[in-house]
């Protein structure tokens, strides 16, 4: 079509714009995260040891690069702080996933089965808790988990319990407020794909004999694989990183690498240590984006 | 012909529960900062008490006032630069780079915010910015613009291509024929996506902790940092106050995404 040949020309103009912010506010600092993870700490502002002067000449340059090292790595792979830190982080991170997908599958089933006009309406009810601060749903949550907050006051009242039950600073009240958090991130993906599906082919293995169980795991489940993956991405790898909920809601003992990472910087104000744990994070992130991006073009490929 | 895709009761069950689940918490929230009593538990009936509390909290007027600027300010930036980035993404068909371009889009979506934040500061530091205002809008326009290309993206998608082709077959000049056909056509979900930036950027704690000075806290960092030490039922009232500002910018959003669908076809979803 000539007129689509014409349109993309100006069109392509449009993205120099966005694109040299994203290179500039993006891309660019990737690589002042990994220049500093390589620097040495020093107490002085801005506190590490410079690695590039481009004004001291080529020599200082290559000087520079002989000074490198790697021993903020070193540290964080020989330091069990930091090793338990990333393998606390990655456990909640798949715990809370698989809590995420358990609870958001049937909602998103319920969701896609709903006549067509109410489908809409539920689909806004998914999404307006997302729009709402997610900071004040978990300061909700603190008051309704505090000693003498609302459940405890119920479960009081019901004689369920004979004392005030320690909520705050656990790992439930953290994998609640995760769950609470995200359930819309898991819905909304798995929702699209479900509603997409044609409902033909349940109905066609349901006629030739198919127990619903059947159904459910031989047609609908495998059908709604990317919705699956895509929602467990989108769980997955903020979850590894979350800060505010794990300091908000669970206890102190035990640290995710979100939380060491803040606290290295604004605490112990250890900005290359604090890169460094940066760039392991982002490398142990990368994994699993590109896993499913090798499982999804495999897919396309079949078909 | 057996029907499976009729609604069952468990799924009724499963949506109901679900849907309580996300709306009790905040429900209970918005009852208590009408709460007369002190302590957060007890109820004392009606008052309007903590709202007062907070209009005379000259710290966190200041803070939400700087949260609102940088609200307005980083979410009509990234309409503009989310928008312009859908466009070349949806119509400019195959151009250098695009692969690198779409990923730099859409990493930010699931980018953990501690990393966003601390590679942001990092570069302000190494560009000698003073930090403050600006660099907080900067990076809040950096993630919301990836929204906005999402929400933008999806409308584009959706939209009848005759139109613009008519236009140019029709000897329409194609930067024309955008503002003139394709332009009216997206504008609801250029309104959606300013709205959905401007709710993000109001939300958002870790990146502006990372990218702003000292002496200009946003909302959320003076809300962390009071719930930090314990809850205050002056927080309850802010809270309360900030729902009900984004309920009202979903209203207007879901009126502009009504008006593109009675305009034909079916609105993006935000």
């Amino acid at each position: 079509m000539s007129a689509r040949r014409i349109f993309a020309r100006p069109a392509r103009f449009a993205a120099i714009a966005p694109y040299l912010w994203m290179a500039l506010f993006f891309l660019v600092p990737f690589g002042f995260v990994l220049k500093i993870s390589l620097s040495q700490t020093a107490i002085a502002q801005p506190p590490y040891e410079p690695v590039f002067d481009l004004t001291a000449g080529w020599a200082a340059i290559k000087a520079a690069f002989g000074a490198l090292s790697v021993d903020n790595f070193k540290l964080l792979v020989s330091d069990d702080l930091y090793v338990f830190a990333y393998a606390r982080s990655l456990t909640v991170a798949a715990t809370a996933t698989a809590i995420l997908l358990l609870i958001g599958y049937p909602i998103a089933y319920g969701m896609a089965r709903l006549p067509t006009r109410w489908q809409a309406v539920a689909m806004v009810l998914v999404i307006v808790p997302f729009w709402t601060s997610f900071l004040i749903r978990i300061y909700a949550w603190i008051n309704i988990l505090q000693h003498d907050g609302l459940l405890n006051q119920i479960l009081l009242a019901l004689h369920l319990v004979s004392q005030p039950v320690v909520w705050l600073s656990t790992d439930s009240a953290m994998y609640l407020g995760i769950v609470y958090s995200y359930l819309p991130f898991m819905i909304l993906p798995l929702y699209a794909t479900l509603a997409k599906m044609e409902p033909a082919l349940e109905e066609a293995a349901a006629d030739l004999g198919a127990p619903p169980g059947a159904v459910f795991w031989l047609v609908t489940f495998p059908l709604s694989l990317p919705g699956v993956g895509a929602g467990v991405l989108l769980c997955f790898i903020p979850i590894v990183g979350e800060f505010v909920i794990p300091d908000l809601l669970a206890g102190s003992n035990s640290l995710m690498i979100g939380q060491t990472l803040w606290l290295e910087f604004f605490t112990n104000k250890d900005w290359p240590v604090a890169s460094a744990a940066a760039i392991i994070l982002l490398v142990v992130l990368l994994l699993p984006l590109l896993l499913y991006e090798r499982v999804r073009r495999r897919q396309l490929e079949e078909r | 012909m057996r029907k499976v895709s009729r609604l069952s009761r468990f799924n009724v069950a499963s949506l109901a529960l679900g849907l309580a689940f996300l709306y009790l918490p905040i429900l209970i929230l918005v009852i208590y900062s009408f709460n007369a009593s002190r302590l957060v538990t007890v109820w004392g009936g009606w008052s309007l008490r903590w709202y007062r509390e907070f209009f005379n909290d000259r710290a966190m007027i200041e803070a939400a006032w700087m949260s609102l600027r940088v609200a307005v300010a980083s979410a009509s930036i990234a309409t503009v630069l989310g928008t312009l980035a859908a466009v070349a993404l949806s119509r400019g068909e195959g151009f250098r780079g695009r692969t690198l371009f779409s990923g730099m889009l859409y990493a930010p979506l699931v980018m953990p915010e501690v990393i966003t934040g601390l590679s942001l500061l990092l570069l302000f530091v190494a560009l000698n910015a003073e930090r403050g205002f600006w660099t907080v809008t900067i990076a809040h326009t950096t993630l919301t613009m990836c929204f906005v290309a999402v929400v933008v993206q999806s409308r584009l998608g959706s939209l009848d291509r005759s139109l613009e082709e008519a236009a140019m077959d029709l000897g329409c000049a194609p930067v024309r024929a955008f503002l003139l056909v394709t332009l009216p056509l997206i504008a609801p979900s250029i309104i959606a996506g300013w709205m959905l930036a401007f709710t993000l950027s109001l939300d958002d704690l870790v990146i502006a902790s990372f990218t702003t000075g000292p002496g200009s806290a946003t909302l959320p960092i003076r809300i962390y940092s009071e719930v930090r030490l314990g809850v205050k039922p002056e927080i309850n009232a802010i809270c309360t106050l900030v729902i009900g500002l984004i309920a009202i910018v979903i209203v207007i959003a879901s009126l502009a995404s009504k008006l593109s669908s009675s305009q034909g076809e079916s609105a993006a979803p935000l």
